[in-house]
């Protein structure tokens, strides 16, 4: 069986030092990258989400273990970190964390516009900026496709005023993946935000196959079906194949898998724990499974 | 909602068991020892009105009551639940409705303790859990006693005794009576919502204010 180094993809000159203990010497790269087709910057492909993990309200400790999760996200050579309004206090958490760290250069923000008017769009999209204490953000999503029409034309006009870089939708969990289809073909839209992992594979089918052929970046959502897939899969030992792709553990198979598609741009694993987000980010680096083996990843895993 | 037959209940949690638990932390902590008189002058007040009987139930108890209500809805739900739950705002209103309706209560002439036995006993069975049982919760589920649920603090206690309270007693004009059924609205209410949270959370708790509010139906029904 055939292993592939990491596949096409440009590379970052970013390590951080946290990964170099989770990996032999001989696997200490930099992490995987992928360009946006829009516009061919680079993002690396592990990103950061917020649902449920940053939503701490007033809890001081917890929001200081967010700082210390986004602290070790940028050391380990991370840049997208994703939220939305509708992740309660994930974005006043962010913006702390942001703010904590002196609003990192790296970062590449990714948020949503999620209400049903879309003249109140913009201040939503204003709230959110405040929260976060960015000039601008580099990404607003749609979220779950809520009143799109009245919002990308919105969006498409902040873009072209310089006040976003791009402009995306996003769906969850496999839902108005027809509608997703339709706004992709019509729309000149940057991202897209669907679910992907190795159980929910339906998007390889359309979505994923006209992301690539239409040029439209996608961020990959709920990679570990909000923990449950990797709580399913904690109770098997990680297959032989899983050294054969520097995976020492459940997690990192996971998000190889998705990263690993050739139309995915980056995938957003959410974390509240420093050592989660760096087997996580340590999946963007070393051997990466081949098409055949990730057939057989998805096969064995679905069997299981 | 479009595709709302594909929503199940973990799509409409938004936080972490462990930061909900440690809500119940912060406000005990802020407070603290306020809540061991609270459950001492409740004691008190459970012993004097079962030692009077029927013949006395003071109207005071109702206007403490609210204040746990309102207290609540103002330091729980509005302050600490909010920021990690958008939902919980309308259920702050519906606290408030429920202390200021039983500050109405006061306007409505006499309270009396209920002559009818089985809702003596569920009720003060109610009570006695919310003051005394519910707080051990926390500790035989495997968290930290500091996060214990305490009555007048919590909602779920608050909710829980407040069904007993309702058992207990009776108004004696036609405007009290249906004052105290309105009462019952918010409570049970509550407890079905606490209920699908806690079930959502995957906590056995949840079992425990569905409990409370089939036992305080039940105990309401019987003659």
């Amino acid at each position: 069986m055939s292993r592939q180094r990491t596949p096409s993809t440009t590379r970052r000159a970013l390590l951080g030092g946290a990964l170099a203990g989770l990996l032999p010497p001989s696997l200490a790269a930099a992490p995987m990258t992928r360009r946006i087709p829009s516009s061919g910057e680079a993002l690396p492909v592990l990103g950061l989400g917020s649902w449920i993990t940053f939503n701490v309200g007033n809890d001081t400790a917890a929001r200081e273990a967010c700082v210390e999760v986004v602290r070790a996200f940028f050391a380990a050579g991370g840049r997208v970190i994703d939220s939305s309004p509708m992740y309660g206090s994930s974005q006043p958490t962010i913006g702390h964390a942001l703010a904590q760290l002196g609003h990192p250069a790296a970062l590449f923000s990714a948020e949503k516009v999620w209400v049903g008017d879309g003249a109140r769009g913009v201040l939503q999209i204003e709230a959110s900026r405040a929260h976060w204490g960015v000039p601008r953000f580099d990404l607003m999503q749609v979220h779950n496709l809520l009143a799109w029409q009245q919002h990308l034309p919105r969006l498409f006009e902040m873009k072209a005023a310089g006040r976003l870089r791009y402009v995306g939708i996003t769906t969850s969990e496999g839902r108005r993946h027809a509608e997703i289809e339709q706004v992709m073909r019509t729309q000149p839209i940057d991202f897209v935000q669907i679910s992907y992992n190795l159980l929910d594979r339906e998007v390889e089918q359309r979505i994923l196959p006209l992301a690539q052929e239409r040029g439209i970046a996608v961020i990959v959502n709920r990679p570990f079906r909000e923990g449950a897939l990797l709580q399913q899969l904690s109770r098997h030992r990680l297959p032989g194949w899983a050294a054969d792709i520097d995976c020492q553990v459940w997690a990192q198979v996971a998000l190889k898998f998705v990263i690993t598609h050739p139309a995915v741009t980056c995938v957003i694993p959410a974390t509240s724990q420093v050592v989660h987000l760096r087997q996580n980010m340590a999946a963007a680096l070393g051997r990466m499974p081949d098409a055949a083996l990730r057939q057989r990843m998805a096969r064995e895993v679905a069997a299981l | 909602m479009s595709e709302w037959w594909s929503y199940r209940p973990t799509d409409f949690l938004m936080f972490s068991p462990r930061i909900y638990w440690r809500l119940f932390e912060s406000i005990n902590a802020a407070v603290w020892p306020a809540q061991l008189l609270l459950v001492g002058a409740a004691l008190a007040w459970l012993l004097w009105i079962l030692r009077r009987g029927a013949e006395a139930a003071p109207r005071a108890s109702a206007v403490a009551l609210a204040l746990c209500w309102l207290f609540v809805a103002w330091a729980f739900l509005l302050q600490r639940y909010s920021p990690i739950n958008w939902a919980a705002d309308p259920f702050a209103i519906a606290f408030a409705l429920q202390g200021l309706g039983l500050v109405a209560l006061v306007g409505c002439g006499p309270l009396q303790v209920s002559a009818q036995p089985w809702r003596r006993a569920i009720g003060l069975g109610l009570l006695l859990w919310a003051l005394l049982g519910h707080p051990l919760l926390a500790g035989l589920a495997g968290r930290s006693w500091t996060q214990a649920e305490a009555f007048g603090l919590a909602p779920d206690p608050t909710a829980i005794g407040t069904l007993g309270w309702l058992l207990l007693l009776q108004g004696r004009r036609a405007g009290a009576r249906w004052l105290l059924r309105a009462l019952w609205l918010v409570p049970l209410a509550w407890c079905a919502i606490t209920a699908a949270t806690l079930a959502t959370m995957g906590e056995w708790q949840a079992l425990v204010p569905l409990a409370a509010a089939l036992l305080a139906l039940a105990a309401a029904r019987r003659r």
